[in-house]
């Protein structure tokens, strides 16, 4: 009975395969959107585990010198023979032929066996790892330019994208840290017969394992998060469509299913071979959602790797790996998707009653129900908007903010929308433009669901592109406040610094030191900035909020400055003490000055004086200045002539801009792509909306164009009818859109990465978009507008004759 | 006032042409009623389609007051049935989206004949006026066809072509709305053709002709 059962409801398919092709295009390519982010975020996420893992930060205490990047070697044979269990590491980045790997050292004999970097202590490998000319291991993700001169490369498992592993001395040598070392690994259990600062003669920070891929992942966190709200909201699009047409089918299929139940099919084997019907249609789509999700993924991840790099330093793998756990997890939401969309419609099966006539003036009741509880369900939401918007204090809280904002105003739109034609239609002269208002009201019923998606995708394309121009036109502000000096160089070495210093300090108007230091303050890293006392700084750095003299405190020593995002996750104000570790152990108590913008930077940041901090973390490279001169060019020239310094090393203001600002570009492509994908699929709910629609429009239509409007005048019609809902749902995004906006510059982006934006309003751009849902609109009913311009007299005629 | 010669049409059916009309000859004059009679597939709705216009013919000839409609364009029959033809079809048909009153005016109003004192004579004639505000789904059968009978009347057009329009009511609400129609198109001096299986509707118009076979045919 049951095959019987599903091969008459599979029947309906074949009389109507597009409403087949429909259902499942909607669910491939909701699936594809929300499966292609999930593969780039899992991609992201193994590689930052695999980095910790690689590293060893994910299981293993770690000795950090407290102010310094290094550390003389002597600390670590003096702690080992003091009965420390510690084993040295060295790290640093190389670029080769352009591309930047991380260099990790390590000391095979005491690293711990757990290390997937260290090479087996039995095997071959470990004579050549300890030779004279050494050996580099790499994953074999890892490509090395043909042309690098390094000494033999062997592939090996367990190791994170672009990272080359090799002896501690050979490591020194190629990052040129003779005797110097980076970090110790704490062995478990380890114990020495001294303390270790009083072993070592050095102060280190002890870093605790981080199961969760490390610092990295949690500074990550925001922009994954951003990437799964994008894919959700594509999902949630792509699933109006598939709503759309299970609806559809529901209302074609209903006198079958009487039938059926007439004829003795048991209600519930009816519910049973529908779902497996649902089921198999949802593995199909899923099946083809996830493999179209991967091209997705794979075509977006170099892009997404590039901005993990650029903003937080993060090595992500520009391939992508096939994931059994995120195949399955593809399939299962394709599953719960259509599970979803399809709810509704097998509820009112297994409630439709066996006899039932038609019941226009129920129906209009239910309706005028289900409209309210909408309307109902409306307020609601934009009540809890209302309330989140005051006190949002987590970034979940700030995506429910924006949800509840989005779906909101998705619910009201059918009920502005009839409102709006209602006025219309009470306004409307002429029989063609009354028909045209009152038909389009009705249309909205069925319309209504793919106008929500256009609106959710109009209204997130408003809301994103104001934050990312907003945030374009603040940044490039920004950076012409802070990059007030004309040469940016880099020496090779603290000799080399001093000689550069005393060189400039003859040769330009003002050379400014840029030294910084790498502390922990609580578990949390921070920069500690040093500024020189000079005008560049008191006049050009862009404050958010400064107590008076906030520079001449600095200049005296007690004043610090702080950035936004510290401010912010640490609740700092102006007036507020702060107290600085110091590699000697020492409290060094800072009384904050003023806060100052700092965007693009995940770091907590600290700005006191240079010669202070000089003192205070005695270890500080002094490598980098900022000149200000007035012949840039020149002093350029001269430099890299002078001390042989290369053009990465000596960089003019218009170049680090550049650089800047490319980073900037970079970052948002992908919210770019996605933003365009989820539009895209919006023109297809409406294109599939429109185009279903067509097939139940000619009752509606046949009757006019009997009493004299040709085929033509109908088509217009329509395509007017479409455009002009289209037009009303563009409008009413543009507030929406703003709304999404103000919560993503002022609630998200805080609570993301610490900065809040002005948010600057693009009216032009509101416009082009305006533009380009019309041209949605119209191409999503050009193709059923053509064939109404096109049905045949007798498709008509069959609409009033019931013979010949 | 309509001369139908040597009327041809054919269908397509499984890729064979399959026909329907094999040489009609009708003529009707001004303000006659006449019943079109015949088994299903004879042709009737068909020969009544191609006089409305709403479909063409692949041979002969079909006159309207003096118009030839062999060879007019899509535009050119639309302004034909928006301006001289009035139809009833059996399933009402009736525009869901307006309202009785709305409905009942819309082809006069798409004529550009709109009368108000018309109107309100005629919705008062047809029993309506207290349902114009109601929508057609609110109506019973034979309200809603008195609708569409209204509103093939309204513009005052020559020629009512009415296509089964009592077909789905039952004897006493036809034989109600067949008076309306025939008082009102008898008031506004138009030509009927009606399509009819009753051969007591038949009875009540001035001639019938019947089909048989796609050709007019004695009874």
């Amino acid at each position: 009975m049951n095959r019987l059962i599903l091969r008459t409801l599979l029947s309906h398919w074949r009389s109507r395969p597009f409403q087949i092709v429909t259902l499942l295009l909607g669910l491939t390519v909701a699936t594809a959107l929300w499966s292609g982010v999930q593969a780039i975020n899992a991609e992201a996420r193994a590689s930052y585990a695999q980095a910790a893992a690689t590293l060893g930060t994910d299981r293993f205490d770690s000795l950090q010198p407290r102010g310094a990047e290094t550390f003389d070697q002597d600390a670590y044979i003096a702690l080992r023979r003091a009965g420390w269990d510690v084993s040295p590491v060295v790290e640093g980045s190389l670029r080769l032929g352009g591309e930047r790997y991380r260099v990790l050292g390590i000391d095979p004999v005491t690293a711990p066996t757990s290390l997937p970097a260290r090479p087996d202590l039995q095997g071959p490998d470990l004579t050549d790892f300890l030779g004279p000319t050494g050996l580099i291991l790499i994953s074999a993700s890892t490509t090395l330019p043909p042309d690098a001169d390094l000494p033999p490369v062997r592939v090996v498992e367990g190791i994170a994208p672009g990272t080359l592993v090799m002896d501690i001395g050979l490591a020194q040598t190629l990052l040129t840290m003779p005797g110097q070392l980076s970090r110790l690994i704490l062995l478990p259990g380890a114990q020495g017969t001294q303390p270790i600062a009083e072993a070592s003669g050095v102060v280190f920070d002890r870093i605790a394992p981080r199961g969760d891929g490390g610092g990295i992942a949690a500074l990550t966190d925001s922009f994954h998060l951003n990437l799964t709200a994008f894919g959700f909201l594509a999902f949630a699009v792509g699933l109006f469509i598939v709503y759309s047409s299970i609806g559809l089918a529901f209302e074609q299929r209903k006198p079958m299913l009487r039938t059926l139940r007439a004829l003795g099919v048991p209600l519930r084997r009816l519910m049973l071979v529908m779902v497996a019907e649902l089921t198999a249609l949802a593995l199909l789509a899923g099946i083809a959602g996830v493999a179209l999700g991967y091209l997705i993924a794979a075509s977006l991840l170099p892009d997404v790797a590039a901005t993990l790099e650029g903003l937080y330093g993060a090595q992500v793998s520009g391939s992508l790996s096939l994931r059994p756990a995120w195949w399955a997890t593809g399939l299962l939401i394709a599953m719960g998707g259509a599970a979803l969309a399809a709810g509704d419609t097998l509820w009112r099966t297994a409630r439709m009653p066996l006899l039932s006539a038609a019941m226009p003036e129920a129906w209009h009741g239910a309706q005028a129900r289900a409209q309210f509880w909408q309307g109902i369900a409306a307020l609601g939401c934009f009540a809890l908007a209302l309330v989140l918007c005051f006190t949002a204090s987590s970034l979940t809280a700030g995506f429910v903010l924006m949800g509840a904002l989005l779906i909101g105003a998705a619910l009201a739109l059918p009920l502005v929308l009839a409102t709006i034609l209602r006025i219309g239609a009470a306004h409307a002269r002429g029989p063609l433009s009354q028909w045209g208002w009152a038909d389009a009201r009705q249309q909205m019923s069925r319309l209504s669901l793919a106008l929500m998606a256009l609106l959710l995708a109009l209204s997130a394309n408003i809301g994103v592109g104001t934050m990312v121009m907003s945030f374009r036109d603040t940044f490039t502000g920004w950076l012409d406040q802070r990059l007030v000096a004309e040469v940016y160089v880099t020496a090779s070495d603290a000799e080399q610094g001093r000689v550069i210093q005393a060189w400039a300090t003859d040769r330009v108007d003002a050379v400014l030191p840029i030294w910084s230091a790498e502390a922990r303050l609580g578990a949390v890293p921070i920069s500690i900035y040093g500024v020189a006392q000079h005008p560049t700084y008191s006049e050009h750095w862009p404050l958010i909020e400064a107590l008076p003299g906030a520079w001449q405190s600095v200049a005296r020593g007690d004043g610090a400055l702080i950035n936004e995002q510290m401010a912010a996750r640490r609740d700092l104000s102006p007036g507020d003490t702060l107290i600085l570790p110091t590699p000697d152990g020492t409290d060094w108590p800072l009384t904050i000055t003023a806060i100052y913008s700092d965007y693009g930077n995940p770091v907590d940041q600290v700005m006191v004086d240079v010669g202070l901090l000089a003192t205070r973390y005695p270890d500080i490279e002094r490598l980098r200045f900022a000149l200000r001169t007035a012949d840039a060019p020149q002093v350029i020239e001269e430099a890299r002539a002078r001390f042989g310094l290369s053009s990465e090393q000596v960089v003019d203001q218009a170049a680090i801009k550049a650089l800047s600002l490319a980073i900037f570009e970079r970052t948002f492509t992908v919210t770019g792509a996605l933003n365009i994908l989820t539009l895209a699929v919006a023109a297809l709910a409406l294109l599939t909306a429109m185009l279903t629609l067509q097939l139940m429009r000619l009752p509606s239509l046949a009757p006019l164009w009997a009493m004299g409007l040709t085929r033509a005048a109908l088509a217009r019609a329509e395509l007017m009818k479409v455009l002009a809902l289209a037009l009303l749902t563009a409008i009413l995004s543009i507030p929406i859109g703003l709304g999404v906006a103000w919560v993503l510059t002022n609630v998200i982006n805080v609570m993301a990465f610490g900065w809040r934006l002005p948010m600057n309003l693009y009216p032009m751009d509101w416009l082009r978009l305006i533009g380009l849902a019309l041209l949605t609109a119209a191409v999503a009913a050009g193709l059923p507008v053509l064939r109404l311009a096109r049905t045949a007299p007798r498709t008509l005629l069959g609409v009033f004759a019931s013979e010949r | 006032m309509l001369t139908v010669t040597d009327l041809h049409k054919s269908f397509e059916t499984a890729g064979q042409p399959l026909p329907v009309l094999r040489g009609v000859d009708l003529a009707v004059t001004r303000g006659e009623c006449v019943a079109l009679t015949g088994e299903s597939g004879s042709g009737k709705s068909t020969l009544l389609h191609l006089i409305a216009a709403l479909d063409t013919f692949d041979a002969g000839s079909i006159r309207l007051e003096g118009q030839e409609l062999a060879g007019l364009n899509d535009r050119a029959r639309a302004d034909l049935r928006r301006n001289r033809v009035g139809v009833i079809f059996q399933q009402f048909n009736l525009i869901p989206s307006l309202s009785v009153g709305d409905n009942l005016a819309f082809q006069a109003r798409l004529a550009g004949r709109f009368d108000a004192a018309w109107q309100a004579r005629l919705t008062e004639r047809l029993g309506l006026a207290p349902l114009t505000d109601r929508w057609p789904e609110q109506l019973s059968g034979g309200q809603q066809q008195r609708v569409a009978v209204g509103r093939a009347i309204a513009a005052r057009p020559a020629l009512v072509l009415a296509d089964e329009p009592t077909g789905n009511l039952d004897e006493a609400t036809g034989g109600a709305v067949m008076d309306l129609l025939l008082d009102l198109v008898a008031e506004t001096q138009a030509t009927l053709l009606m399509v009819t299986h009753s051969a007591a509707l038949a009875a009540r118009l001035d001639r019938r002709v019947h089909l048989s076979l796609g050709q007019v045919s004695a009874l």
